[in-house]
């Protein structure tokens, strides 16, 4: 009877035991489930949670294709400047991609396996189905760690965010903190003079410090809060030639991405455009501090602070963290009212802990993280509006 | 002064099987049921044993807390059976009907010349008070509490809900009638409103107002009109009609006799022919399909596909249903279904899913799920398809939870299952919204009042 019968059978089998969640999670992967509807509506639309976190990692993956090749590109322009002078021949090389294979690839694996791993046991102990989250989650976290990165620092890291970031609170849609994030925050914190330091973005960079064949890893960020000279252009800006963590680079990507998650539906355009405006009225806020000549350059502020307003966008987590990080429904705002606050907020927020944080010139996951805790307050307020139309309205008819 | 709605949020699903408008008379079914189950959240006392005789209008139960709201006979005929489920509950009495229907004989009235109590009476006492509903909590209206209004939608938006244009074409006596009569029963208005073009046979009307209707479903929902035109406040009381049971009472008025025949939409790709038959409300679904059927693995529905009540062919139409769906059941695996691209399937978005492109296209849905039940997650998407002025997700979680105080602030009174069928439709966790907010209005019934 083929393959759908034999897992049929087997579903039958495993129905009510222990493992059913673990079985059922395979199954459906392969099937989409013989359910029909009981009560209620008897039709429904062909939307599930799969498909919508399936669109999201659709949205991924050229961000990941493209980090791999340019882990693999900056490692050799790192060794070799004279590579950056022509950048498009010398980058969709094999070398490249050879790079990104053992270096990206791992993470992505371990990320994934690690994640399932602890997701399939709290399905089994808690006899509930495996849910879909983490399968966002999963591609999410190898793009927004440097590439140098230990795969036990990430284990670690991936084991804390999914037990405390998630399903100590009941798992996927029960979660207060973006569980991607929480992972990112547990590595910066957990061990910060590793990942935050100028090696670790460039591959080998870390391996070869202090040797003759020392190479320098600074990202655009350190090199602007160090008051040092940047060596790329605004085109390799955009395009996502720099260093960076893996899939954070390429801002045409992202916006390529963001275009497809706001045409699909998936992603809140609302909360993608709302952090790009905050960001930038916070740069020009910053921008126009030191055109008053408020802060001068001897302020060690002054480095990111005279950056244009327009270029924060480019460079960084902004962009990446604006459009899959904000948008992750389950811990953003939820009213449409509220995403324009909380997205906004996000934005201005991260240029501003970007500017000021003396230990590490980046604030993007540390606003959204907060701006989760704070979007149950944001989305409260404005159902209040809608609960004081409705008072309103009871005391016009009374009085 | 009239007051046109027009909606913009909602969405029109278009299916296969669209009534074809000729009618069908069907031959008098041998067996009816009423089921107490049909007017939500009544306690029935059985006036009506087994082997009792009854005149079509006679009453079969009553309500427990109050014996002047009878719940009357379809049909004349001896009761058969008195079906009861768990704890002694009534769940059906069947009636077989005689071979000619005779008819207890009510009296003419002239409306016009009545008092408000006289019509109430004369309503309680012909069994045709279980007609008027009342908002908050969908359920038949309290006669103790006087409404600020009376709603009567005249525009049927649901998948492919019977055109009522149609099937109540030439009844404006019926229904002038009728108006006249429940308008005493409020001090406010009657509200009517009818497509904005169509050609309805309430739109002539004297004694209402009248509303235009334009936009996708639910636009006519009379939820979503009662929302548009005079919502309701804590404390406040709207009552509710259907066009069809209007002609039905005004009928009685004219000839004082209870004739609950209607004109019911065979819909739906099951259907050989979908066209329009005659049925009397309780009649066998066997019967009433007879012929017309394709039952293999097939869903039937009394009511809609949103909303309506899976039935067998041994049961029997609801009390209030025009429209009886036949769709395929959906109960098999569709390899890769989460992640291939979708064509034959209705979606709001455009996650590889193409309906976007052929909104006129006109679709063959089954009863599968496509997904799994899982938390809320998705948020924004369920305020495309719902056009009231309420916080969809919001509510539901509160319902869920049961915060009184919340489910009173955010809007629970102005709701009714129906307004949360569209959410639940395009919902992507699957939730029972429906079944969330049926219990949600029965707990703040039974603590609010």
């Amino acid at each position: 009877m083929g393959l759908k019968q034999n897992l049929h059978n087997l579903k039958e089998k495993y129905k009510g035991t222990k493992m059913a969640p673990a079985f059922n999670a395979i199954h459906t992967f392969l099937y989409l489930p013989n359910e029909v509807t009981h009560g209620g509506t008897h039709i429904k639309a062909a939307d599930d949670l799969k498909r919508t976190m399936n669109t999201v990692i659709t949205a991924l993956i050229p961000i990941l294709i493209f980090g791999m090749f340019n882990a693999g590109y900056q490692h050799y322009a790192a060794i070799d400047p004279s590579l950056r002078t022509n950048v498009l021949a010398n980058f969709f090389t094999f070398d490249n991609l050879w790079i990104g294979i053992i270096k990206v690839l791992p993470l992505v694996i371990v990320s994934y396996g690690v994640g399932l791993i602890v997701e399939f046991i709290f399905a089994v102990i808690k006899g509930h189905e495996v849910e879909e989250g983490y399968l966002v989650t999963g591609m999410l976290v190898p793009l927004i760690v440097p590439v140098d990165t230990p795969l036990w620092m990430l284990s670690v890291a991936v084991v804390f965010g999914v037990v405390i970031g998630k399903e100590v609170f009941g798992g996927t849609g029960m979660n207060i903190l973006n569980p991607a994030l929480t992972i990112r925050a547990f590595l910066f914190f957990a061990y910060p003079t590793w990942m935050s330091g100028d090696k670790v973005w460039v591959y080998d960079a870390v391996e070869r410090a202090g040797t003759a064949d020392a190479i320098s890893g600074e990202t655009i960020l350190g090199s602007y809060a160090q008051g040092q000279e940047v060596i790329y252009s605004n085109w390799d800006k955009f395009m996502g030639f720099i260093p960076g963590s893996v899939g954070e680079t390429s801002t045409l990507l992202i916006l390529l991405g963001a275009a497809f998650l706001i045409f699909t539906k998936i992603g809140s355009w609302r909360i993608i455009v709302s952090t790009f405006m905050g960001a930038a009225v916070m740069g020009l806020i910053f921008n126009q501090v030191v055109a008053a000549d408020i802060i001068t350059e001897s302020s060690k502020f002054y480095g990111l602070m005279n950056t244009p307003f327009w270029e924060h966008l480019m460079i960084g987590g902004l962009a990446f963290g604006a459009v899959y990080m904000a948008t992750d429904p389950v811990t953003a705002s939820q009213t449409n009212k509220g995403k324009w606050i909380y997205g906004f907020l996000i934005g201005f927020l991260s240029i501003m802990i970007r500017v000021f944080n003396p230990a590490y010139p980046e604030g993007v996951f540390l606003a959204i993280l907060l701006m989760n805790v704070f979007a149950p307050t944001i989305d409260h307020y404005v159902v209040q509006g809608n609960v004081k139309r409705r008072m309103k309205r009871l005391k016009a008819k009374t009085a | 002064m009239s007051k046109d709605i027009r909606i913009k949020k909602g969405l029109d699903i278009k299916l296969v099987g669209i009534a074809e408008k000729t009618t069908k008379i069907s031959n008098q079914s041998s067996v009816y049921a009423v089921k107490p189950e049909d007017f939500h959240g009544i306690i029935p006392k059985l006036t009506a044993k087994e082997g009792t005789e009854v005149k079509a209008g006679e009453a079969l139960f009553h309500l427990k807390s109050d014996d002047r709201i009878l719940f009357p006979s379809p049909v004349s005929g001896k009761v058969t059976e008195v079906i009861r489920g768990a704890r002694r509950k009534v769940l059906a009495v069947k009636i077989a009907a005689d071979a000619t229907q005779s008819y207890k004989d009510f009296g003419t009235k002239n409306a016009s010349e009545m008092s408000a109590d006289e019509v109430k009476n004369y309503l309680f006492e012909a069994g045709c008070w279980p007609f008027i509903k009342q908002r908050p909590y969908d359920i038949v209206a309290n006669p103790n509490q006087a409404p600020k209004a009376i709603f009567v939608s005249a525009y049927a938006s649901a998948p492919l809900a019977a055109d009522l244009d149609y099937t109540l074409a030439g009844k404006e006596a019926e229904l002038q009638a009728a108006i006249s009569a429940i308008s005493k029963l409020t001090e406010g208005k009657v509200h009517v409103s009818v497509g904005a073009n169509s050609n309805s046979p309430l739109a002539s009307l004297n004694g209402v107002e009248l509303h235009k209707v334009s936009g996708p479903h639910p636009s006519g929902n009379v939820g979503t009109q009662i929302a548009k035109i005079d919502p309701i406040n804590k404390g406040e009381v709207v009552w509710i009609v259907t066009p069809q049971d209007l002609v039905v009472i005004g009928e009685l008025f004219l000839t004082g006799k209870l004739n609950l025949a209607r004109i019911v939409a065979l819909t739906g790709s099951q259907f050989k022919n979908p066209q329009y038959v005659t049925a009397i409300a309780g009649a066998s679904i066997a019967d009433i399909t007879k012929n017309n059927l394709n039952n293999d693995n097939t869903r039937i529905i009394s009511g809609n596909v949103l909303t309506g009540k899976e039935v067998k062919e041994d049961e029997f139409l609801g009390y209030y249903d025009n429209q009886i769906t036949a769709i395929p059941e959906g109960d098999d695996y569709e390899f890769f279904g989460w992640n291939k691209p979708v064509f034959d399937k209705v979606s709001t978005s455009r996650a590889l899913t193409f309906s976007w492109l052929t909104p006129n296209k006109k679709y063959d849905l089954n009863t599968n799920t496509n997904g799994e039940h899982r938390a809320f997650v998705v948020t924004g998407s369920y305020e495309q398809v719902f056009p009231l002025d309420i916080y969809p997700m919001q509510l539901l979680k509160a319902f869920m939870y049961k915060d009184l105080d919340e489910m009173e602030a955010l809007g629970g009174y102005e709701v009714a299952p129906e307004d949360f069928a569209l959410t639940e439709f395009i919902c992507v966790s699957k939730q029972p919204h429906q079944k969330i907010i049926r219990e949600g209005l029965d707990l703040m019934r039974e603590e609010l009042g």
